[in-house]
């Protein structure tokens, strides 16, 4: 594919994802921090956050499936998820976080069991889209382009 | 020419800061690192208050301290409280950083001597309001 049809694509997806809510300005902030010197950051930051999410949400799971439920428990991962998914500007997770919050401030547990199951669905959609995008920004370079600028 | 160059590089070297950034996330650990780097500071990350206090025993010599306010084992306040009360440590400027917008958890901070205080997730002028009151 030539170079020019893979930006076009790549200015599609990326306006796609802020139109449709998956991203906020945080992503455009980390976007900005992006040059020559750390021509990676972005995928590295995304990264850590895929990394933290998986193991959050494994243990957010394990902590909802015991006999007796530690909500405080639970709300500290909530609130970790919550941190890292603002600060790389995932919006619907974050939004689902501040829901899953409430749900155990009212130590409501079929409310969290709910929060959680969005949470994923929120957390797998995200991370497949951006992963396209990465995959997009890797042809393109490797094509001998650049990201176009937003 | 030679006097001209060597002035520059002296006045960049003034404004390089060496900052402690401490937080629990390895996400926002990246972040902020990226955006003082940005600014052409040094940058130490940490992942608890525990061990920026090891390594402020190690080397006092930090520019400024930039701490998330909730961490397991020690907050962010604690940490600040500790270095406040250090003879070695107490003249080093803290910002705490939150996600939460509590006025009376800002005050307390303020009211025990954090520089600033500053709202997650952290944007580049937030980091480059800070910075430039600590050149003054």
């Amino acid at each position: 594919m030539d170079v020019r049809q893979l930006q076009r694509q790549w200015i599609d997806l990326i306006s796609a994802l802020f139109r449709e809510g998956f991203l906020d300005a945080q992503f455009t902030q980390l976007q900005q921090l992006q040059d020559e010197s750390n021509p990676d950051f972005v995928v590295e930051v995304v990264t850590l956050f895929f990394e933290d999410s998986e193991r959050l949400l494994n243990d957010l799971c394990n902590v909802l499936s015991q006999q007796v439920v530690d909500f405080n428990r639970v709300d500290a991962h909530v609130h970790q998820l919550k941190g890292s998914s603002a600060s790389i500007g995932a919006q619907r997770v974050k939004n689902v976080c501040i829901s899953f919050r409430n749900c155990c401030e009212e130590r409501n547990l079929e409310g969290c069991f709910g929060c959680l199951q969005q949470v994923k669905q929120e957390y797998t959609l995200v991370k497949g889209k951006l992963e396209a995008l990465f995959g997009l920004e890797q042809q393109i370079v490797a094509a001998g382009g650049s990201l176009p600028m937003m | 020419m030679a006097a001209a160059g060597g002035g520059e590089g002296e006045r960049e070297r003034e404004r390089e800061m060496h900052v402690l950034a401490v937080d629990d996330s390895s996400v926002d650990r990246a972040v902020i690192a990226r955006l003082l780097r940005n600014f052409k500071h040094r940058v130490t990350t940490v992942e608890s208050g525990v061990r920026a206090l090891e390594m402020l025993g190690l080397e006092p010599n930090v520019n400024m301290i930039i701490t998330d306010y909730w961490m397991p084992e020690m907050t962010g306040f604690e940490l600040l409280k500790r270095i406040k009360e250090s003879k070695d440590l107490k003249k080093i400027p803290v910002v705490i950083m939150s996600s939460e917008n509590v006025p009376t958890r800002i005050t307390m901070c303020m009211k025990e001597g954090a520089e600033d205080f500053l709202l997650k997730p952290v944007k580049q002028s937030d980091v480059s309001r800070v910075c430039s009151r600590m050149m003054r």
